[in-house]
This record gives C-alpha cells, sequence and structure tokens, in this order.
C-alpha cells in the first residue's frame, strides 16, 4: 500500500469524525478513568441517548492527563460549542445529557473547559486552564484527542508520516538526525539515544533486536501506560523506525502485566500496522521487516533493568548481570540488541516528521525537548503533564499542580522513585534537568513525581523505599542483598523509637558502600531515598533518635495513646477493640488506658466515636 | 532384548525414564484431574499446543496456567517441565522469582491493595486495615472458605487517584475505609 492513499483516507475519517455538524459524546476511558466510573458513566450515555432519542456518536479516547477530574466526557451539539465536563457520575450524567442536547442548558457550573473554536459564555477554552497552559505537549499531543483504536486518527494527525520519511533515509542518515535532536533516554539514566543506536548499528550480526522497555516499575509513575493507552501507534512508530535505524528485524514490547489495557490497546494497534502494511514483512512497499512480539512481564521491578529484562525476556529468573558487554554488542541470545524506553521511542517519530531544530528548540542546553511527568501524592491537581526541560519544581507542583490540599504545608517531592530523591521546599526553584537534579541529590528517573505535605514523615519514607528495594533485590549481589536489609532493620528501629544517634552515621556508610559496590542499577541507586532524606531532614531522624516523637505524627509505634475523660461516654469500644487488655473501665464510667500494656496500635482510636482518644 | 537386560546398569536410565517417569507421570495427571473437579490435562495440553517448546516461552505458559488454574499447582509445574524438556527446579526458580505468580490456590475474590509510593502517601496502610478488618486476613492471606484472597502490590499506574483497589480486575480509585467495606459487601 502507497503512503499517501492511507494517508488521504485517513483524513477523510478523521475529518468525518471532526465534523462540527455533528452531535457527538467523546468518554475518556483510559485505566483512570475507569477507577474513577467512566464504565458505568458510559452505560448511562448508551442507555440515555437511547431512551431520549439523542443522535450522537459515542467515541472512546484515552487519557488528556486531568485524572483528578475523572471521568471526562467531552460534547459537542451541530454546530454549537463542544465542551469538556469533569467529576461526572452515574446520576449527573443523565441530566446532563438532556440538558446539553435537548435544552439549551450548558451547565456553565459543571464545565470544565470548552475544545472547540466556537466559544461559550464564562466557560474558559481548554488550554488556558492552569494545570495546561505551562504545558507543551509533543508526546501527549494526541492523548484524549484521538481514538487510541483507530489508526486513521493517529495517521491523520501525522502519524507514520516520520516512518515514511525514514524509509526513504540512510539508516546513518536516522541515525544523525536523532543525535542531533540532542534526545535523550527518558528510561532514568538519560544517556543520548542517538548515539547508543549507532554502537548497535556499528555491531556486526547477522541478527539484532529491538526492545521496548515498558516495564515502568517505578510505583507512583505512570506515564508510559498513559502513552500506551492512549497513542499505541506513537510508540509503535518509534519502535519501527528505530529497528530500521539500526537493522534489526525482529523486536519485542516488554510491558508490565499490571497493565492488562495498555497490552490489548497494543495489540489492537499492531494488527491495524501489519494490515497497513507498517510493520511486517515489506513495509511500505520497500524490502524492510520488523516483526513484533509482546512480551509481558510477571512482577519484578529489577526487569526494567536492561540486562534483566533480557533474561526475562529469554524465560529464566529475572536477573541482571555486569556490563561490558553492553546489550548493543552481546544483548539477547548473545546478539546485539537495542533497549529503549516508551517515552523515548514516542518522540522519535516527531523528530523525523518535524526536524532535529524542532524538537531541540525546547528545553536546556544538555536536556533538549519536553519530559512527562506523573503527577501524584498530596497534591491538587494529579495527572499527566508535560513540560519542556528546565521548568522548576515550583512551576511543576504549584503551577500545573495547584499546590497542597486542604491547607497543608509542602513538604518534599520525590522525584524517580526507589531509585530517586526528595526535593525539599528550599529548592524548589531548581529547574527539572538532568544534571540539576542530580546534583539536589535526586534523579530525573522516567517521570513519577509524588508530593509529600507535612503529614508525611521522611524518616518513614526513607523506610518505605528501602523495604520495596529490599524486597526487589534480586540477591545475586551482595551489597545489595545485604546493605539494603541492614538499612531496612535501621530504619525500622528509628521509625519504631529504638534508634541511636550512631545510626545516622552508619546509614550513610553503608549507603556510600551499597551505592558503590552494587552490580546493577537497582543497588546502586536503592539509597538514594535515605541519603537524600538525611540530607534535607536530619531534624526528623533526630527527634525520632533523641525525643522518641515523629513530628509528622505518623510513625504508630512513637505515637501515644490516652482516654480524655470528658469525651469518654464508657461506651466500652475500645475495651473490646484493645488487643491487649490494656483498657479498663465500668459501663457509662469514663475508661482509663495503661501505658505500660499499650502497643500502639491504634485500634482504639479508630473505633471511637466520641473523639475520646487522643493521640499526640 | 531379553528381559533381564532391562535390569542392567545400561538400561537404568532408560528404566528410570520411562517406566518410572511413566508411573509418577501418570499419578502427576491424575492428581491433576482432581483439581477443583475439572479437567486440567487438556487445558495445560491446549496452553503448551500454543508454543513450540523453546525456553523462553516457559513464562508465558506459567501466566497461562495461572489464568486458567488461578495459581500454579506443583503438578502443572512438573508437567510444564517435561513439556519444555527442563528441570523441575528451574521451572519452580522461574515461578518464586516472580511475584505475579501464586504458588497456593487463591480465593474466590483477589482483593488487591496498592501500596505503590502515591497510594502510600494517600493512606494506603489504612486501606489495608480496613480489609483486615472486613474479611479477618491480611496481605499474602486467603480466607478459610477460599473465599477472598487479599494481596498488597506495588502500583497499578492509576496514582492519580490514590489510593486505589483492584477487586478481581476492576479499578477502584479514590477509595475510603468505608468505600472498601462497601465494595466487599457488594461482592456477596
Ligand atoms: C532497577 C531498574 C529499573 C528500571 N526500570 C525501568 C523501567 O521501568 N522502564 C524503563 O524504561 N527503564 C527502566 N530502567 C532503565 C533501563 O535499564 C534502561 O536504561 C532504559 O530502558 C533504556 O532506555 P532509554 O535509553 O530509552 O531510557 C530501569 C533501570 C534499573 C536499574
Ligand atoms: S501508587 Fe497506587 S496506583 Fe500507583
Amino acid at each position: 500500500m502507497n503512503f499517501e492513499d492511507i494517508r488521504k483516507r485517513a483524513l477523510q475519517e478523521w475529518q468525518e469524525f471532526q465534523d462540527p455538524g455533528k452531535a457527538r459524546i467523546l468518554i475518556g476511558t483510559g485505566t483512570c478513568g475507569r477507577a474513577a466510573g467512566a464504565d458505568q458513566v458510559l452505560e448511562v450515555i448508551q442507555k440515555t441517548i437511547v431512551e431520549q432519542d439523542i443522535e450522537a456518536t459515542v467515541s472512546e479516547t484515552g487519557c488528556i492527563g486531568l485524572c483528578y477530574a475523572e471521568p471526562l466526557v467531552e460534547l459537542q451539539k451541530p454546530n454549537g460549542p463542544r465542551v469538556l465536563y469533569g467529576n461526572l457520575t452515574e446520576e449527573s450524567i443523565g441530566p446532563l445529557l438532556t440538558d446539553f442536547f435537548s435544552g439549551d442548558d450548558l451547565n456553565t457550573s459543571m464545565a470544565l473547559a470548552t475544545t472547540s473554536a466556537v466559544s461559550a459564555d464564562d466557560i474558559p477554552p481548554l488550554n488556558e486552564l492552569p494545570m495546561l497552559k505551562p504545558q507543551v505537549r509533543v508526546v501527549l499531543k494526541n492523548c484524549g484527542v484521538i481514538d487510541p483504536e483507530n489508526i486513521d486518527h493517529y495517521i491523520a494527525s501525522g502519524g507514520y508520516a516520520g516512518l515514511d520519511k525514514a524509509l526513504q533515509m540512510e539508516p546513518e542518515q536516522i541515525i544523525a538526525e536523532v543525535k542531533a535532536s540532542g534526545l535523550r533516554g527518558r528510561g532514568g539514566a538519560g544517556f543520548s539515544t542517538g548515539t547508543k543506536w549507532e554502537f548497535c548499528r556499528r555491531a556486526e550480526s547477522d541478527i539484532k533486536y529491538m526492545i521496548c522497555n515498558a516495564d515502568e516499575g517505578d510505583p507512583g509513575a505512570f506515564m508510559d501506560r498513559s502513552v500506551i493507552e492512549s497513542d499505541p501507534h506513537a510508540v509503535l512508530e518509534g519502535l519501527i523506525i528505530a529497528a530500521i535505524a539500526i537493522g534489526a528485524e525482529q523486536g519485542y514490547i516488554y510491558v508490565r502485566a499490571e497493565y492488562p489495557l495498555a497490552i490489548q490497546r497494543l495489540e489492537t494497534a499492531m494488527e491495524q500496522a501489519r494490515q497497513n502494511d507498517l510493520l511486517g514483512d515489506h513495509i511500505l512497499g520497500s524490502d524492510l521487516n520488523f516483526h513484533l512480539q509482546i512480551k509481558k512481564g510477571a512482577g519484578a521491578f529489577v526487569c526494567g533493568e536492561e540486562t534483566a529484562l533480557l533474561a526475562s525476556i529469554e524465560g529464566t529468573r529475572g536477573m541482571p548481570r555486569s556490563r561490558p558487554p553492553f546489550p548493543a554488542q552481546s544483548g539477547l541470545y548473545g546478539k546485539p540488541t537495542n533497549i529503549n524506553n516508551v517515552e523515548t521511542l514516542a518522540n522519535v517519530p516527531v523528530i523525523l516528521r518535524e526536524g532535529s531544530d524542532q524538537f531541540s528548540a525546547q528545553g536546556t542546553e544538555k536536556s533538549r525537548g519536553t519530559k512527562t511527568f506523573a503527577l501524584a501524592g498530596k497534591v491538587t491537581r494529579t495527572g499527566l503533564v508535560e513540560v519542556p526541560l528546565g521548568i522548576s519544581v515550583r512551576d511543576i507542583v504549584f503551577g500545573i499542580g495547584g499546590g497542597i490540599p486542604g491547607g497543608k504545608e509542602f513538604k518534599a517531592v520525590q522525584t524517580g522513585g526507589p531509585s530517586g530523591g526528595c526535593i525539599p521546599a528550599e529548592l524548589l526553584d531548581t529547574p527539572v534537568d538532568y544534571e540539576k537534579l542530580a546534583e539536589a541529590g535526586a534523579i530525573m528517573g522516567s517521570g513519577g513525581l509524588v508530593v509529600m505535605d507535612e503529614d508525611t514523615c521522611m524518616v518513614e519514607i526513607a523506610r518505605y523505599f528501602v523495604n520495596f528495594t529490599q524486597e526487589e533485590s534480586c540477591g545475586k549481589c551482595v551489597p545489595c542483598r545485604l546493605g539494603t536489609h541492614q538499612m531496612l532493620q535501621i530504619l525500622q528501629d528509628i521509625t519504631s523509637g529504638g534508634g541511636s544517634l550512631d545510626d545516622i552515621a552508619l546509614l550513610e556508610e553503608i549507603g556510600h558502600s551499597v551505592r558503590l559496590g552494587s552490580l546493577c542499577g537497582l543497588g546502586q541507586t536503592a539509597p538514594n531515598p535515605v541519603l537524600t532524606t538525611i540530607r534535607y531532614f536530619r531534624d526528623e531522624y533526630e527527634a525520632h533518635i533523641n525525643d522518641s516523637t515523629c513530628p509528622a505524627g505518623t510513625c504508630e509505634r512513637l505515637l501515644s495513646y490516652s482516654i480524655l475523660p470528658d469525651n469518654c461516654v464508657g461506651c466500652g469500644a475500645c475495651i473490646r477493640a484493645c488487643p491487649v487488655e490494656a483498657i479498663t473501665g465500668e459501663k457509662k464510667e469514663p475508661h482509663l488506658l495503661g501505658q505500660a500494656l499499650c502497643i500502639k496500635c491504634g485500634a482504639c482510636f479508630d473505633v471511637c466515636k466520641f473523639d475520646a482518644v487522643l493521640r499526640e | 532384548m531379553s528381559p533381564l537386560l532391562l535390569f542392567s546398569p545400561d538400561a537404568a536410565p532408560f528404566f528410570s525414564r520411562t517406566i518410572k517417569g511413566m508411573l509418577y507421570y501418570s499419578a502427576a495427571i491424575r492428581r491433576l484431574c482432581d483439581h477443583g473437579g475439572t479437567f486440567v490435562k487438556e487445558q495445560l495440553n491446549e496452553i503448551f499446543e500454543r508454543c513450540d517448546g523453546a525456553p523462553s516461552d516457559l513464562i508465558p505458559i506459567l501466566q497461562d496456567i495461572q489464568d486458567v488454574l488461578g495459581y500454579l499447582p506443583r503438578e502443572a509445574m512438573t508437567e510444564t517441565a517435561r513439556f519444555l524438556n527442563m528441570a523441575e527446579t528451574s521451572v519452580y526458580g522461574v515461578a518464586t522469582f516472580y511475584t505475579q505468580f501464586q504458588l497456593s490456590r487463591p480465593g474466590r475474590h483477589r482483593i488487591k491493595v496498592c501500596h505503590g509510593t502515591a497510594c502510600h502517601v494517600r493512606g494506603a496502610s489504612e486501606i489495608t486495615k480496613a480489609v483486615a478488618a472486613k474479611l479477618g486476613i491480611g496481605p499474602g492471606e486467603t480466607t478459610d472458605d477460599f473465599e477472598f484472597t487479599v494481596e498488597a502490590v506495588a502500583c497499578f499506574g492509576s496514582c492519580a487517584l490514590a489510593p486505589v483497589m483492584v477487586v478481581n480486575d476492576k479499578v477502584y480509585g479514590n477509595v475510603t475505609p468505608e468505600r472498601v467495606v462497601e465494595i466487599l459487601e457488594d461482592l456477596n
């Protein structure tokens, strides 16, 4: 099939889809949308349009990134405004549809934004929303806009034009273009993508492999999931271009098993690409072939590390090995292999289509382009964002995210998950680029940003991350296996009130050894959360150790419980709930809590309906 | 070949591979057939038929078995080892390395509470506590009547709606201890 013909067909399909003369209902049904109840809302929509004879087409899209306002629905009236509504429920959607299509009421108070050229009074245009205004969307351009299960939508918005262009180029030219763009790996390490491709291109072998790393193991990150769910063809196109550049005819996408919808959307996209001669033998009539297969992960964080990932594809325990040899020389089944992250690959079609200059116009000297972040935790507007590199952490957390909910105080933001570190309030103006974040002790990581407020205990957070890495350590090398275990023991002591002041120095010493001595990135970065929390929140460590108090009030073992006689009505609920019989008292008389027996489980606090249990 | 030769040292490997192997094999199959009252061997063969028996098929096979049976009974791992012509220890090694694989029979309803970072800072432990209060079991446990299994999982990628709980593959966002009770009660 000729690409021009494919494109003509796609444009026609897209025009029909975009026809402002038609009534339309769009609903975001990514994982986030579904978790917020989009499935039920969709059911009511389908029922309502039948019952009320509303002549509108219903389509599903991916995630536009305003996850805090899910479920999101966009309504378009023939030749009228197109409006996005958020936080819908099974109850509110029915009346909204009636008002919108049959009445003439836009329900302005429920509307988030307009998305059409036709303006609607009082409703701001979408790109003027505080969450979207500072964003620059390259990778997320199509997310929530096109139907991810329709290849024509992707092609109509410029898709596969990069591949078409790449097919007219020599592999070395493709690599030069990607190198010139300054694109660095978005999977964590930030290595130059073009240079990595060049290594693999130069390796001599009859067989080479191209792999997409969609393992996204950082708990608290969901950029890769959203991109795959909302725009799977962008990842496929990047993957095919990369395969052509390095000379691979076989490839794999390694996706984590917890992402069933992403896997399903990829399968659909691959089938459509095959039908359009974009994948398989003789891509667009050329003599180039590329065959792709999905491999499902089985729940091991370490398998995001490239050599462990290769072991997992080969069917063995996913344990990393030492490098060199790098996968570019000896990877899957000993053959030269290139591994790239989902977002890295999603940037590639744009670079080819629009040129490396266009790409590198965004960002800073050494960190070019844009980066997606998953904004989560104690922040008002959670969701998926994309910003030019170099923007400050403050602009993301406060500008885009809207700050901390409930009038609480910002404490820190964790970047890079268990491999990263925290950035405290005094460093909020740090620009987000690879080098600046590393200087602050954190890392860019893959893009998870978890915001913490005054109620989050930083010692407990360090314990949480070390617990995670200790459980996920594959056990192959001693520093990581035993070092994370020792750090965890010490942190458990401190958070339960049994720490000593020497422990802080000991944690630092072990941390440095683990960082230096571990075999792979998991161990080398595991101490980061501990070292950065000590660096910025030493006072919290000291309060736990010296005063046996947890300033944030979260370390259960450091809290004390007592009963307020004035509030206690003597109902006996706490007596029954206490597992160690520490509470005594007669019915209808104020009860008494024996401190010597109390194990600080909090059961009495949880059951008391009269606010009579004091926790401090 | 004289029958006596069967007992010669040369025949030992042959002997152990065929007769003993067959005895073991049929015992394994018999136990498998008892599993949950369904005829499992056919299901296993169906799974095996879909792949070409390369070592890289191991993880997909175990995933398929778990999809069908809910967990990996020992006999199914034995069968897989035979099919892929590898040591049982290798299969067991892989099954125990990846947290997705369950080696014991799970309950009818699988309750997964996310303990990823975003959920952790937004109160995942309260959710686990509420589940424990309702069902009487903690993460990694199954109720005696095999109705419920509770698991702690690290991140479903719905972090923007933390805390998150997944019940039989349906994702619930922004859950509260009160919602937990409702969701669990709706299951019955
Ligand atoms: C413990 C560990 C976990 C990792 N997890 C991921 C992951 O989930 N996704 C990812 O793309 N890269 C992950 N990486 C980084 C990969 O090893 C590799 O650098 C990356 O996939 C290369 O792609 P890029 O050059 O496009 O960034 C991880 C590394 C380590 C050490
Ligand atoms: S941290 Fe719970 S879904 Fe990601």
